[in-house]
C-alpha cells in the first residue's frame, strides 16, 4: 500500500506518540514502586532512628473523623516523610471494601464484628488491638422540637426517628439497646453511617437520632445531646489492625503505634471515647 | 459489556429464586416498580406540555430559551446526591417551601413514599422532555400546515396529528424515564432516607446487602439488569437514534 507523504508523517506522529506514552508510564510505574519498596533508611548512627517515609492509607469508622483528623496533623509533624490518607465511612461498608481488594494500610473500625469480616479472610498483618470504646447518646436539632427527654420517646410515632442501619456498628448497638430494654422504636430512617444520622438531625429533618458520644460532642453546638442511662447495655469496642498487604507496612505500624501511645489515646478521650 | 458479563456469570444462579424471594426484596421491588412508574406517569402529564413548549420556542429571544433548556437539562447532569441535598433544603422540614407545608399542614415529605417519587420526578424528566421535543421537532410541519388548511383548530392538530407521529418517541421517552427512575440511588438516600417497604428501594436495598450478603446484592443487581437490558431492547432505532440495542 503506497501512502501519501503526508500520511506517512501523520503515520509516524502517531506511532511516536505512542511510544513516548508508554515510556512516560513505564517510567511512572517503575519510580512509583521503587519509592514504596525501598524507604529512605538514613544508616542507624549513634541511636538516630530512621526515617519512616511512604503513605499510610487509613480506612477508619465514620465516628472517629474529628479525631483522627487531629491525629493526623500530630503524627505527620511527628513523621515528616509520611503522609496519611483517610477514607472514612460506615466500618462494615470499608470492611466490604477491604475483602473486595481496596489497597488499604490501616484499618480502624467501630466494633469487633465488622473487623471480623477483615480477619476472617485472614487480611490483616497481625491480631487487632482495641484502642478505645463508645457509646451512644440522644441526639436532637438545636432547641429540642420533639421535647425528647429519653429512649422512650423513640417509640412516639408522631417524631421523626434516624437510626443507623443495624449492619453498620452503631446500628448494632442501637439494635442491642432497644432489644435489652424491650422498646419498639418508630424508626423513619435506617441510615448508613453514624454521621448521615448526625446530618439529619443536623437539618432538622429528624426529631431525634441515635449516635455516639463523640458525635455529639464533635459537632458541637449544631446539635444537643440527651443522655440516657440504657446506652451502658451496648459499648462498642474499637479495635485496629495493619494490613498484610500494606505497601507501606513500617509507616503503617508507627501510625497504629501513636494512635496506642499517651498522646493518641489523650485525644481519644478529649474527644469522649472511652479507654478500651 | 464486561462488567455486565462478570455479574451474570458470578451469579448465584442457584438460590437466585430463594434470594429473590425474601421479603425485604420483595417489598423493595414492589417499592421501586410502583414509585417508578408513578414518577414516570407524573413526568409524562408535566413533561409532554413542557416538552411542546421547548419545540415550538423558536422565535423566543435567544438567552430565554438557552435559559428555559438549561434548566430543564440540569438534572440530567447534576450530581443525584447533590439533587438530593437541594429537594432537602426545598422541601424539607426546614426547607424553603418544606417549612410552610409543615406549619401549615403538618405534612412532611422526607422519609415518605412520595420523596421518593419526587427524587425519581426531579432525576427522571429530562430524559422525557428531550425525547419527545426531538420528537416533535422531526415532525414535518407541512402535515401540520395541511391540516390546519383543511380547517382543524389547534388542539386538533396536536392531537390527530402531532401526537400520532411522536407516539413513537413519547414511549421511548417514558421508558428511559421508567428505568432512570428505578436505578435512582443517590437523591432518593439521602432526601427520602432508608426504611424497607417505605424508601427502601432496589438500589438501597443492593447497596445494603453488599454489606451483609453479597450473593444477595448480586441477585438484586441481576435483576436491575435484566430491566434496564429489556427497556433498552424494546426501544426501536427509529424513535430514538443511537440509543437503542
Amino acid at each position: 500500500m503506497t501512502m501519501t507523504p503526508r500520511s506517512a508523517r501523520i503515520r509516524t506522529t502517531g506511532i511516536a506518540g505512542v511510544a513516548l506514552f508508554a515510556v512516560l508510564a513505564l517510567a511512572g510505574c517503575s519510580s512509583s514502586t521503587a519509592d514504596q519498596a525501598a524507604p529512605t533508611q538514613t544508616p542507624a548512627a549513634g541511636g538516630v532512628t530512621p526515617e519512616i517515609q511512604g503513605t499510610v492509607t487509613v480506612f477508619a469508622a465514620a465516628s472517629l473523623t474529628e479525631t483522627f483528623d487531629a491525629l493526623k496533623l500530630a503524627f505527620e509533624s511527628a513523621n515528616p516523610g509520611v503522609e496519611v490518607v483517610y477514607n472514612y465511612g460506615g466500618s462494615s461498608a470499608l470492611a466490604e471494601q477491604i475483602v473486595q481488594g481496596a489497597p488499604v494500610d490501616v484499618f480502624a473500625a467501630a466494633s469487633t464484628a465488622t473487623m471480623t469480616t477483615v480477619t476472617d479472610e485472614s487480611l490483616t498483618a497481625a491480631d487487632p488491638v482495641n484502642f478505645a470504646t463508645n457509646t451512644l447518646e440522644i441526639a436532637v436539632p438545636v432547641g429540642n422540637p420533639g421535647k425528647v427527654t429519653g429512649l422512650d420517646d423513640f417509640a412516639d410515632k408522631d417524631l421523626a426517628i434516624a437510626v443507623c442501619a443495624v449492619e453498620v456498628p452503631c446500628g448494632a448497638a442501637s439494635a442491642k439497646i432497644f432489644a435489652a430494654t424491650d422498646i419498639t422504636p418508630s424508626v423513619d430512617t435506617y441510615e448508613q453511617d453514624v454521621k448521615s444520622v448526625l446530618t439529619k438531625v443536623e437539618l432538622g429533618e429528624a426529631d431525634a437520632g441515635l449516635v455516639y458520644v463523640t458525635d455529639v460532642k464533635a459537632a458541637g453546638d449544631k446539635v444537643e445531646g440527651v443522655e440516657f442511662p440504657e446506652a451502658a447495655y451496648a459499648v462498642n469496642d474499637y479495635p485496629i489492625a495493619t494490613l498484610a498487604d500494606s505497601t507501606s507496612p513500617d509507616a503503617a505500624t508507627a501510625f497504629v503505634d501513636f494512635v496506642l501511645s499517651d498522646e493518641g489515646q489523650a485525644a481519644l478521650s478529649a474527644a469522649g471515647f472511652g479507654t478500651p | 459489556m464486561l462488567p455486565l458479563v462478570a455479574l451474570v456469570v458470578r451469579a448465584p444462579w442457584g438460590s437466585l429464586l430463594e434470594l429473590l424471594s425474601r421479603d425485604e426484596v420483595a417489598q423493595a421491588l414492589g417499592l421501586s416498580l410502583g414509585s417508578a412508574a408513578l414518577a414516570t406517569a407524573i413526568c409524562l402529564v408535566l413533561g409532554v406540555p413542557l416538552a411542546v413548549i421547548l419545540a415550538r420556542s423558536t422565535n423566543w429571544p435567544s438567552p430565554v430559551r438557552r435559559l428555559v433548556r438549561a434548566l430543564v437539562t440540569v438534572p440530567l447532569v447534576l450530581p443525584p446526591v447533590v439533587g438530593g441535598v437541594a429537594l432537602l433544603l426545598l422541601l424539607g422540614r426546614r426547607g424553603l417551601i418544606g417549612q410552610w407545608l409543615d406549619e401549615w399542614f403538618g405534612f412532611t415529605i422526607p422519609f415518605t413514599t412520595v420523596a421518593v417519587v419526587i427524587a425519581q420526578v426531579f432525576v427522571a424528566m429530562p430524559f422525557l422532555v428531550l425525547a419527545v421535543e426531538g420528537a416533535i421537532r422531526g415532525v414535518d410541519s407541512r402535515l401540520e400546515t395541511a391540516a390546519a388548511t383543511l380547517g382543524a383548530s389547534r388542539f386538533t392538530v396536536f392531537r390527530r396529528i402531532t401526537l400520532p407521529l411522536v407516539a413513537p418517541g413519547v414511549s421511548a421517552g417514558a421508558l428511559l424515564c421508567f428505568t432512570r427512575a428505578l436505578g435512582e440511588f443517590g437523591a432518593t438516600i439521602t432526601f427520602a432516607g432508608s426504611f424497607p417497604g417505605v424508601t427502601q428501594t432496589l438500589p438501597i436495598t443492593t447497596y445494603l446487602e453488599l454489606q451483609r450478603d453479597p450473593d444477595a446484592a448480586i441477585a438484586l443487581s441481576l435483576v436491575l439488569m435484566v430491566v434496564s437490558v429489556a427497556v433498552l431492547v424494546s426501544l426501536r432505532d427509529r424513535w430514538v437514534p443511537g440509543l437503542s440495542a
